[in-house]
């Protein structure tokens, strides 16, 4: 099949209309030596061909499906009811793009609507944007906004170790170059620790709910203290734990950012996934990435728009304070519809069933004897395990059994060598997680 | 059309206007301004005790169409920011060189008015764009 939609005729005939001989003559001004290289690609393919190609490809990873998963760690394996695929399949919302031309696209318009409304919900915010690509931009995006709202005046950021090692390593990426200090991650910290690093020069200080190591910290008394040194509270929050938790909006949060992949979407081998990005009224111009907002038409007639445009870099230009002018479109879709198919109720008990199966596998995992549950502090669905051989072992075992272990900590936290992030959702069953603890049983010394 | 310019004011190319009283020096943007900008949704103000050097920018103003820096006719420290103008931007429409004053400022240092242009310059330099 021809992708390319122009007859020789066509071609001819649009040349003539411009005045110019050959396709050729167009690359003119591409310097000579570097015009029309040779490529040295293989022989077109059949789409039987490819299709089997492709296939081959594809077997070559083993399915989530055919496995016990055990690990979370910001890639969450629950469960995405049908009606999510259904709707982001169809046509109109699979293939089109953030809106150009937006108000024509009511519909894209609403359902980001939705979505943002949903968010501001759960994070206890006054708005939310129209998504970013992930978590990790959304807390570098936040670091924007910080820096912002002091004017450009102070250029400390506070990030706590226990927000995900790539959300920060993203935030440093992003923000190279920009003279920042970044601190506060690279030894153990309890939220003391972060609130000691509190300057005038401090921008934002940022904290994980529940954490990398799945804790829910105290975060009591924090916003006050990152106020009082006339710096903003970002909350890294994962939307699903905040159906069963206290809403960062009531803990004094000034911004809260995260995942949304739990909301419905699938693992996809990393994405795509959708970072939210909501805010209090006082940040709101000064956010990236789009807004819509509801209103009325000169008929009275419910209409949605983009709003809040002047932020943006179409209009604002030169002095735009973000390259983002997009959004997740399809994952902020599949997260609304999974957020509108479950309703709060249905969120609370996934929520429910994550909380009570983590804490179920952590009391047989204590029963064995030869590990040790760390229970400092309250956990969601996620809990550190202090393993009496090195986790590779342990994982190598667990996949004989068809099951995905733990995360390895280690590889991100020194001092917690030999330590697995151990997660469990809705999605595991009291067998596998009987299973999981057999096979953790037997790999005992 | 014909742009309102009182006499009793300066003017940057920019379109800022400042009026002088003593030390007190009175900001805003001149009706051209507001005429280019359109409905005037959001002004973002200084913090009062502000220092700024002439030429800064201390204030943006943004219509549906766009964000607009303004920046200081003269050398000051704010002392006073209309916050009127949070529930009430379109002040800056209706009424540019009165309601829709932006900031006071004490003037320090040198008014330095030669780089100031009087209304009727300012005028002339408003026909010719």
């Amino acid at each position: 099949m021809s992708y390319i939609p122009h007859t020789d005729l066509e071609r001819q005939q649009m040349l003539a209309a411009i005045g110019v001989p050959t396709i050729e003559d167009l690359f003119e001004a591409v310097p000579a030596k570097y015009r029309f290289p040779k490529l040295d690609l293989p022989d077109a393919m059949t789409e039987m061909e490819v299709a089997a190609e492709l296939r081959a490809l594809s077997e070559a990873n083993d399915n989530a499906q055919d496995f016990a998963i055990f690990r979370g760690a910001g890639a969450y394996h629950h469960y995405s009811p049908a009606a999510v695929n259904h709707i982001l399949l169809r046509g109109e919302f699979l293939t089109a793009y953030t809106p150009y031309q937006p108000e024509v696209s009511q519909g894209t318009l609403q359902a980001i609507f939705e979505f943002q409304t949903m968010i501001a919900q759960l994070t206890g915010m006054d708005g939310a944007n129209a998504s970013h690509y992930d978590g990790a931009t959304s807390l570098a995006e936040a670091v924007t906004v910080a820096l912002e709202a002091s004017r450009h005046k102070r250029n400390k950021i506070i990030l706590s170790p226990y927000i995900h090692p790539h959300y920060r390593a993203v935030t440093r990426t992003y923000h190279q170059g920009q003279n920042l200090r970044i601190i506060g991650d690279k030894a153990a910290a309890e939220i003391e620790d972060l609130v000691e690093l509190l300057d005038e020069n401090t921008a934002m200080l940022a904290v994980a709910y529940p954490n990398f190591l799945g804790q829910i910290e105290d975060y009591k008394g924090l916003a006050d203290k990152v106020h009082a040194a006339g710096a903003l509270l970002v909350f890294v929050a994962n939307p699903l734990a905040l159906a069963l938790f206290k809403s960062p909006g009531e803990l004094g949060a000034d911004i809260v950012v995260g995942e949304g992949q739990p909301l419905g979407i699938p693992l996809g081998y990393g994405g795509p996934y959708v970072g939210f990005f909501a805010t209090k009224m006082a940040q709101i111009r000064r956010i990236a990435g789009r807004i819509v907002g509801e209103t009325v038409d000169q008929d009275g007639r419910k209409a949605y728009v983009m709003t809040l445009r002047p932020r943006e870099q179409d209009i604002r230009r030169e002095k735009a304070t973000s390259n983002i002018c997009t959004n997740q479109g399809l994952m902020a879709l599949a997260a609304t519809v999974y957020m509108e198919l479950m309703g709060k109720t249905g969120l609370k008990q996934v929520a429910e069933l994550c909380y009570h199966k983590a804490h179920y596998a952590a009391a047989q995992l204590d029963a064995l004897g030869g590990y040790s549950i760390n229970r400092n502090k309250p956990f969601f669905h996620e809990f550190v395990v202090k393993c009496p051989v090195p986790v590779k072992e342990i994982n190598e075992k667990l996949l004989l059994e068809g099951i995905i272990g733990g995360y390895d900590l280690g590889q991100d936290y020194p001092y917690l060598k030999d330590h697995m992030l151990l997660c469990t959702t809705e999605v595991n069953s009291k067998e596998e997680i009987d299973t999981l603890v057999d096979v953790l049983k037997e790999a005992q010394p | 059309m014909a742009w309102k310019t009182p006499p009793d004011l300066k003017y940057l190319k920019s379109d800022e206007w400042v009026r002088l009283e003593g030390d007190t020096g009175t900001i805003g943007i001149s009706d051209y301004a507001q005429d280019q900008l359109n409905d005037i949704v959001y002004v973002e103000l200084p913090d009062v005790g502000t220092e700024l050097q002439k030429g800064e920018r201390f204030a943006s103003v943004e219509s549906v169409k766009a964000a607009s820096d303004v920046y200081m006719p003269v050398s000051g420290t704010v002392t006073e920011v209309n916050t009127a103008l949070s529930d009430a931007p379109e002040r800056i429409n209706s009424d540019p060189f009165g309601e829709g004053w932006i900031v006071k400022v004490k003037v320090t240092g040198d008014a330095d008015n030669d780089s100031l242009l009087d209304a009727e310059q300012y005028a002339e330099w408003c026909n010719t764009r």
